[in-house]
């Protein structure tokens, strides 16, 4: 079953509809409801290589729908410590809870300074209306 | 710029919260609960499309029947009054302008139901033929429960006029998901009772989405993607819808295509490692090109056809499909890639 519409408000956001949640000099990153919900039911999740690196506004990875392929955008710079295996097994968990259970990669930051950049809640819905 | 057109159903999709997509010129639903939900559905009671944007050709009077065998790869008389047949309109050059359902009404009686995107060319080529395209709505139900759900009997690749839950229809045992089922053609006033009175009967509404990926898994080319003007019947593996002992338009090619080989085939294959392989992708081992390519709903895995060397295309042998730069093994396997117990 899809998620109800919900942006957490703990949360920030890229432009690009990814969220990070960030705890210290880690960072837990997914795609927001909005993404998931443009791409229908997701049935395929390409993860980065856990211990390799990500850049913030680069592709790590990819989702797809049964019809498209979406370029999942890294919010945050640093180095991949975990990648959601549940998710690679069963990649509607994005749709089922995509901020929870459907969590996609944990970064470890190599400038958490880039946090300052990202968009709070009140900026990302501001651009969800434009 | 044309704006899009819309069916007599529009209003009809959007209350029930499809995703609308431009196809072919047409705003037509893309999904209404989720592709997957649908093709099951299908797979396993009964699913309703709405499929009016295709288009119609009627050609009646002396010499009808005599025009069209002269212009279709199948052979006109193996059908009688009643009887449906898939064929292929051929270019010179024995390429495929389009694939289409010839319907025969009677003798020198005949319509032809084809693809929206290629009523243009086709008309072209058959400039005797009228298009009727607006002269009917047409409504695919599809499933093991599809006839029952709609209390019809009705034998594959047969049609005849009759009342549908209280419509006239032309009913055509005919379809593109790979199940039993039915198309029903009506008039476009009549397509709104005729779906209400459709998914009253539990029958599930359904996209272009699931359509594809139902298609795909029954190997039913998609004109466009895995046939089209450059490619020939005799490489498209369908050579069983061309009379070669009869004369029609590009035959002479097909004749020495069947009689020497091609250099290239359309086969079917399944990927054994994760991945959805997409129209266009490169097969590396042997070569090749992905023509149709998504996961299948039904295996869980990804699915596609492909052009490879007529050398390596045996059912069994292994590919590899580049996923953007990602080598994925796979198979070539006999088609269809997916068949129902029983369907």
């Amino acid at each position: 079953m899809a998620a109800d519409e919900s942006y957490p408000e703990e949360l920030k956001y890229h432009r690009e509809h990814d969220w990070a949640k960030v705890d210290g000099d880690t960072a837990t990153i997914g795609i927001t409801w909005y993404a998931q919900d443009a791409l229908g039911e997701i049935v395929h999740f390409e993860p980065p290589e856990q211990g390799g690196s990500v850049a913030k506004d680069e592709s790590y990875g990819e989702v797809e729908s049964v019809k498209a392929v979406s370029d999942l955008v890294s919010p945050l710079s640093g180095e991949v410590a975990e990648v959601n295996q549940a998710v690679v097994a069963e990649p509607e968990k994005i749709n089922e809870d995509p901020y929870g259970e459907g969590w996609l990669i944990k970064v470890r930051l190599s400038d958490p300074s880039e946090v300052d950049g990202l968009l709070d809640l009140a900026a990302y819905k501001e651009l969800l209306s434009e | 710029m044309q704006t899009a057109r819309r069916t007599p159903l529009y209003e009809r999709h959007a209350a029930l919260g499809a995703r609308i997509v431009d196809f072919a010129g047409w705003e037509m639903p893309v999904q209404y609960a989720g592709i997957q939900e649908e093709h099951r559905a299908v797979r396993t009671s009964a699913g309703v499309f709405d499929v009016s944007h295709m288009g119609q050709l009627e050609l009646s009077g002396v010499g009808a029947r005599d025009y069209l065998q002269e212009r279709l790869s199948n052979d006109l008389g193996r059908i009688g009054d009643g009887q449906a047949q898939y064929t292929l309109l051929t270019n010179e050059q024995g390429g495929i302008t389009d694939d289409l359902i010839a319907y025969k009404r009677g003798d020198d009686d005949y319509l032809l139901v084809v693809n929206a995107s290629n009523v243009e060319p086709d008309h072209a080529a058959l400039p005797d033929t009228s298009d009727v395209s607006d002269r009917y709505a047409l409504l695919a139900v599809q499933g093991p429960e599809a006839l029952e759900r709609l209390s019809l009997v009705l034998e594959p690749f047969t049609f005849r006029e009759d009342d549908v839950l209280g419509v006239r229809c032309l009913v055509a045992g005919t379809g593109y998901t790979g199940e039993r089922g039915c198309e029903l053609g009506c008039d476009p006033d009549d397509a709104v009772r005729l779906w209400d009175a459709i998914l009253a009967r539990g029958v599930v509404p359904c996209g272009l989405g699931a359509r594809d990926t139902l298609r795909l898994e029954a190997c039913y080319p998609l004109h466009g993607n895995d046939i089209s003007p450059e490619r020939t019947p005799i490489e498209a593996g369908l050579g069983w819808a061309c009379a070669l002992d009869k004369e029609f338009t590009g035959v002479d090619r097909l004749r020495r295509q069947k009689a020497e080989g091609t250099s290239e085939r359309l086969v079917a294959f399944v990927l054994d490692d994760r991945g959805i392989p997409r129209q266009g992708m490169e097969l590396t081992d042997p070569p090749g090109q992905v023509t149709s390519g998504s996961l299948s709903p039904m295996l869980g895995v990804g699915i596609g056809l492909a052009y490879v060397p007529s050398g390596s295309a045996e059912a069994g042998t292994t590919i590899s499909v580049d996923l953007r730069g990602r080598p994925r093994k796979g198979h070539i396997v006999k088609k269809p890639i997916y068949k129902r117990e029983g369907a």
